[in-house]
């Protein structure tokens, strides 16, 4: 590297106004922060709309035995075993306690 | 802080927002967030902020009363739907959510200051800002396709007045024409879209013009869903489509719009009855012009951010969401738009609260029609890491290419395509 180009460079680093933002800077993932995405096809609240099931007012087991049985595919599915495959067991469990605390 | 007051005053008078909402609005906020562009991911950041904090300040910079969604704007270019079934508009953000809703254009950014300069000439001042400005066409990319070219030849990569063009079109072609398509290189807005329009024109074609033809000349040589979009053309529209992808000349270096004729790297002419040419895109203009996105590399154009907060990492307090985000492996969908935003509006309402901030996960769900009761999908579950946004291992992914009962799971599929438009639609603008 030349040295203008190194200037370039430093400079660059000195003008980012931080690097990534650290894992360990973050609490862990939260129950809300999980399930914030379910409404984006099961509907506000999980009140479906139109074709999607609806989520909302199933209780807290149901919803986390749905999950894992959606995670190891003996629950027929088109697209939800591929979603639960992406959650911990730990993270299921936070998504049911979410999920059927909407109102 | 006076002139703050005026400014704030004079833009609910103008945005005729309902008198209870501007009488709690006049309460102190705790933040002010701008946020620039009604699609996805502004619109969902606006609205979910509001649902986050109701004493954060939140206005919406968005010219459009109304906003036409590219996601089942292929529907209408099949002619199963209407353009008036794919208009959002912004009354229940302003009306029931309390978001000022400002209808200019966001010309200016200015990170130092942290104002956005209107263009009306005003300035909003900013605590933290969401931008979501989607993408614009690099018009002259593809020699001679510039926005005049796209009144003939429409590229209709925003949805509206150039979705009705182009199924217009398809309307007057005669039968026995050639539709040529026009597809670019990653990365771009939604990059299984061009191949479920491909889709849904030969739904069109195969019943009322059987004996045209569809030419998509691609600037890649693979794609999103490409064995389910392939293993659906055989089944359905036979030897209809013929793709070239860039290893057999696909790629279309330059258009003749007044002969109807797309060229080829190496020379190819292609003539048209009809000719949808889906140019090279990048960051909208704004992020662009601020200052936002790489200036060379291999993102050029696009917003680099912080894979665990989308905050830019050329300016602080500015989170870049959606398609002018360069999210890595994320694709660029309105799904994933509205997962950023939802993971933004947290972020920035922790920090408000005084919480540390959780860390996020983003989601990508994404249907794409082969034809009007044949739906496939791609899913997935993301993770920040310092090295970027990954997928998490083991998880999401394609529908199956082989399923026990194929016409069923691609008919459910097909459905659920339609209730996620239904879902979606009232998640974000409802």
């Amino acid at each position: 590297m030349n040295a203008l180009a190194c200037i370039a460079a430093c400079l660059t680093v000195l003008l980012a106004v931080a690097g990534p933002a650290a894992a360990q800077s973050l609490a862990p993932t939260t129950g809300h922060t999980l399930a914030a995405t379910c409404t984006s096809c099961h509907g506000p609240g999980g009140r479906s709309p139109g074709a999607m099931p609806s989520i909302n007012g199933r209780s807290e087991a149901e919803i986390a035995k749905t999950m894992h049985e959606f995670k190891d595919d003996s629950r027929p599915a088109t697209v939800m075993n591929r979603h639960a495959k992406g959650f911990s067991d730990g993270e299921i469990a936070a998504i049911a306690k979410e999920v059927a605390s909407w109102r | 802080m006076a002139m703050k007051r005026r400014t704030f005053v004079g833009a609910i008078a103008a945005a005729a927002i309902l008198p209870a909402v501007a009488v709690r609005a006049q309460a102190p906020a705790k933040a002010r967030v701008v946020v620039i562009g009604g699609g996805f991911g502004g619109t969902t950041a606006a609205k979910f902020l509001r649902l986050e904090d109701p004493g954060i300040a939140v206005t919406l910079v968005e010219p459009k009363a109304e906003f036409h969604t590219c996601p089942a704007s292929n529907y209408v270019i099949g002619g199963f739907r209407k353009l008036a079934d794919i208009v959002q508009d912004y009354s229940a953000l302003a009306g029931r959510h309390g978001v000022r809703h400002v209808r200019e254009a966001a010309v200016a950014i200015d990170p130092a200051s942290k104002t956005v300069r209107l263009s009306g000439g005003q300035t909003l001042a900013y605590d933290k800002l969401v931008l979501s400005p989607g993408v614009d066409m690099r018009w002259g990319d593809i020699e001679g396709y510039d926005e005049a070219a796209s009144a003939t030849m429409p590229h209709a990569w925003h949805a509206g007045p150039q979705t009705a063009l182009l199924r217009r079109q398809l309307e007057a072609m005669p039968d026995g024409g050639v539709v040529a398509l026009s597809i670019p290189g990653l990365p771009y807005r939604c990059p299984p879209g061009p191949y479920e329009r491909i889709s849904l024109i030969a739904h069109y074609l195969k019943m009322a013009k059987p004996r045209s033809k569809i030419l998509a000349l691609d600037g890649k040589d693979a794609f999103s869903k490409q064995a389910l979009f392939q293993d659906g053309w055989a089944e359905l529209y036979k030897d209809m489509i013929e793709w070239v992808p860039l290893g057999q000349d696909g790629k279309i270096v330059e258009v003749v719009p007044g002969e109807m004729t797309l060229v080829s790297e190496f020379g190819q002419r292609h003539k048209a009855a009809v000719a949808n040419v889906i140019p090279p895109q990048f960051a909208g203009n704004i992020a662009r012009e601020s200052g936002l996105a790489d200036k060379a590399g291999q993102f050029e154009g696009w917003c680099p951010i912080d894979p665990f907060t989308f905050e830019s990492t050329l300016a602080k307090d500015v989170y870049v969401i959606g398609d002018a985000a360069n999210g890595g492996v994320m694709p660029k969908s309105g799904f994933s738009a509205s997962s950023e935003a939802k993971a933004v509006a947290r972020h920035i309402a922790s920090l408000v609260a005084g919480r540390t901030p959780d860390l996020p996960v983003y989601i990508n769900t994404c249907y794409s029609l082969v034809a009007p009761d044949y739906g496939i999908s791609v899913a997935d579950v993301f993770r920040p890491t310092k090295d970027g946004i990954v997928a998490t291992p083991g998880a999401g992914g394609l529908s199956p290419r082989h399923p026990p009962d194929a016409a069923a799971f691609r008919h459910h599929e097909a459905e659920y395509a339609y209730g996620w438009y239904a879902s979606m639609s009232q998640d974000i603008w409802g």
